[in-house]
């Protein structure tokens, strides 16, 4: 089944004719992915096209959601105006929104969260490089590709992949990819201190969705996300988990790229994370090239196979 | 981004919080004039540098205290003097110090008791939090690690704002008398207008004080900005200090660099800040020491592979380099187009190993290997950073 998304799930691209947007929406169309509708306001009417595609653009999201049926926002809209483009696709009664914008004032993610409180709109990100649930055809084509992320490294299988940063989840599918071990879905969370959707969240879906057989969540230094994910986990998952921490050697009070990456207490340091994780049962990728096997050392002891 | 206490201290002014009277000074000069507008009696002498614990630092010639309490307008003048242009070491600054560039005289208040009141994100919650606490002019860690019944929080709506019964709460929790609840009341008000208007990152009163004739008072300031929200403040971009940030994080950041120097030889040039992260850790755990934290972002041009380089051997203690590139959508040939053009532009001598993974990386290790660079191939994370490792340690 996949979470969040299928390759069946409709799409629509906030931002599409800005130059970051049209880059990456010809992508997901090249893999296959249903790219329905793109919105920017005042070239309502008009088309994006690329290679046979002819994707309508709308003036608003409400106007693209009901034309085209699409469920699923992708979001590059610029700093500025991104926590407005969140909104509108909640107003428009979406049902996943996902924001890779970087560059989101803190304080207009925490009134879009306040407001968001109730609404069946989950948030994805934002400053993620976003959702793949790989397709069955070569380098995983056919497959749902929301934002930024390699679509030929994946492979469709049944590993679960969540994340803070980009470059790391594209690092940790393709070591599975390369050992046989196809992915069911992978998710960038985003590296911002305030976002939608937590690992938490993440893991819970994994955990209730039957296709995905073992998870790999990776984390960074900042906040206690990781952690409220790890003693869930303890609690409640059955699947095994292989978890790693990036930022061992981060000094403190320095913001590591990410503007959530920020050694603030004693709480959040990785060696910190990293007992937890420990004392939860997770098996803790010694480095990043151990994220997949590590993986397959947890799967083994109990006995599930990953592909 | 930081400030410095005397702009906080004018900041917080103009939203109404109470702060002792106080003017800076950059020049000799400049301290007849600052002192001229305060009143005779005693005064204090602060120099203003980006880093916590200057009470208790030492400058690099042997002047103890970067804060310094004088009885005389007159003594506080000369005590200036052994301040500017001087080199003040804390425990935040690193060994190296900071150059103390202006000092600010404040008139010396009377203390009553010292407070501690701060504002910043929860992220646990997604909201603003108000701590306050009995215990001022201490490590609040400290506090909230040994007394933490001492500590009083209040969530924000950031629907609502900041509701008066908040304020009743954190007052209550200071058992302040009415007189100083009544300022206090005001002052937590002004202060959270200015956390939320001027999108501050935090705001840090330690110590706030009363006074024996019940005045609330912001004796100390530490207030800093998001970055990301720093384009609709223009006025409070302008108070960016350069002289206190590191000149190759302000070159890096000039070509959309994210630069952190780091004590250590092995110079990191990685595409993503997750992976920047975790190759530094994988150095360390190999034995080696990341110099620097350096993310080229997912777009790496060859202008910015070149400035970065420049940027790393700018570092004398940089022994060796490991570049290590996931390149997902980026091709992997372009990239190592640019790390040669980079390598032969800059002249490195140093050694070098290259990682590449990703999108036409078949091409990408051909064009590197065919360079005639005496540079090293690695194949994993681990592979290539054991190599480079190994190679600065010879």
């Amino acid at each position: 089944m996949a979470i969040l998304v299928t390759p069946q799930s409709k799409i629509l691209v906030q931002g599409i004719t800005g130059e970051f947007g049209a880059r990456h929406t010809k992508l997901s169309l090249d893999y296959g992915t249903q790219v329905v509708a793109g919105v920017t306001p005042g070239k309502g009417g008009q088309f994006f096209e690329h290679a046979g595609h002819k994707v309508p653009i709308f003036n608003t999201v409400a106007d693209a959601a009901r034309e085209t049926g699409a469920t699923v926002s992708a979001i590059f809209v610029p700093p500025p105006f991104a926590g407005d483009a969140i909104l509108e696709s909640v107003g428009a009664g979406l049902d996943l929104a996902v924001a890779i914008t970087e560059g989101i004032p803190v304080k207009d993610m925490v009134r879009v969260k306040r407001a968001m409180q109730g609404a069946k709109t989950r948030l994805v990100g934002p400053n993620c490089p976003g959702v793949v649930t790989p397709g069955t055809g070569e380098g995983s084509r056919g497959g749902c590709r929301i934002g930024i992320a390699p679509g030929y490294i994946h492979k469709k299988g049944r590993v679960g992949v969540v994340s803070r940063s980009g470059t790391l989840t594209y690092e940790a599918v393709y070591q599975l990819t390369v050992k046989g071990i196809g992915q069911s879905t992978c998710v960038g969370i985003g590296g911002d201190p305030v976002n939608g959707t937590s690992h938490l969240d993440v893991i819970k879906l994994f955990n209730d969705d039957p296709e995905t057989v073992g998870i790999i969540m990776i984390g960074e230094i900042g906040g206690s996300a990781e952690v409220e994910a790890a003693r869930w986990i303890k609690a409640n998952c059955k699947k095994p988990v292989a978890g790693f921490i990036a930022g061992a050697t981060a000094p403190a009070g320095r913001r590591m790229g990410h503007a959530g990456a920020v050694i603030g207490g004693a709480e959040d340091t990785a060696a910190a994370k990293i007992a937890v994780f420990q004392e939860c049962g997770i098996e803790v990728a010694v480095t990043p090239s151990d994220m997949a096997d590590a993986l397959i050392r947890t799967a083994q002891r109990s006995g599930v196979a990953l592909s | 981004m930081n400030i410095h206490e005397y702009q906080a201290k004018a900041l917080l002014e103009k939203f109404g919080v109470p702060v002792p009277k106080g003017a800076p000074a950059k020049t000799p000069e400049e301290f007849v004039t600052a002192l001229a507008a305060l009143p005779e009696g005693p005064t204090m002498v602060k120099s203003q540098i980006h880093a916590g614990g200057r009470g208790k630092g030492t400058f690099t010639d042997g002047f103890k205290g970067g804060v310094k309490f004088c009885k005389t307008k007159a003594d506080a003048k000369e005590i200036a003097g052994k301040m500017l242009g001087n080199t003040l070491v804390t425990l935040q600054t690193g060994p190296a110090g900071r150059k103390v560039q202006t000092v600010y005289f404040t008139v010396a208040s009377d203390i009553k008791k010292e407070y501690y009141l701060a504002i910043l994100l929860d992220r646990a919650t997604s909201r603003p939090v108000i701590v306050a606490s009995t215990e001022g002019g201490v490590e609040i860690e400290k506090v909230a690690h040994e007394t933490p019944e001492k500590i009083f929080k209040v969530h924000i709506d950031p629907a609502y704002g900041l509701a008066d019964y908040q304020i009743r709460q954190l007052i209550f929790g200071l058992r302040l008398n009415p007189a100083e609840a009544k300022n206090a009341a005001k002052l937590i008000r002004a202060l959270w207008n200015l956390y939320w208007d001027t999108d501050a990152s935090m705001v840090e009163i330690n110590p706030l004080i009363t006074t024996p004739d019940d005045q609330v008072l912001a004796l100390d300031a530490k207030v800093s900005f998001d970055d990301n929200a720093l384009y609709r403040h223009p006025t409070i971009t302008e108070l960016r200090d350069l002289n206190e940030e590191d000149s190759k994080e302000i070159e890096a950041s000039k070509f959309g660099l994210s630069y952190i120097a780091l004590d250590g030889n092995i110079a990191c040039l990685v595409n993503g800040a997750g992976l920047a992260m975790s190759t530094m850790d994988i150095i360390k755990h190999f034995g080696g020491n990341p110099a620097n934290f350096l993310d080229v972002g997912g777009g790496a041009s060859k202008e910015q592979v070149v400035a970065a380089f420049k940027i790393i051997l700018g570092d004398p203690n940089v022994k060796g380099i490991f570049v290590n590139i996931f390149g997902g959508i980026m091709d992997c040939n372009v990239i190592a187009t640019g790390i040669v053009e980079a390598v032969k532009e800059v002249g490195l001598k140093l050694p070098l190993v290259v990682r590449l993974e990703g999108n036409n990386v078949v091409a990408g290790k051909k064009t590197l290997a065919d360079s005639g660079l005496s540079l090293v191939s690695g194949d994993s994370m681990a592979d290539a950073a054991q190599k480079i490792v190994k190679l600065v340690a010879a």
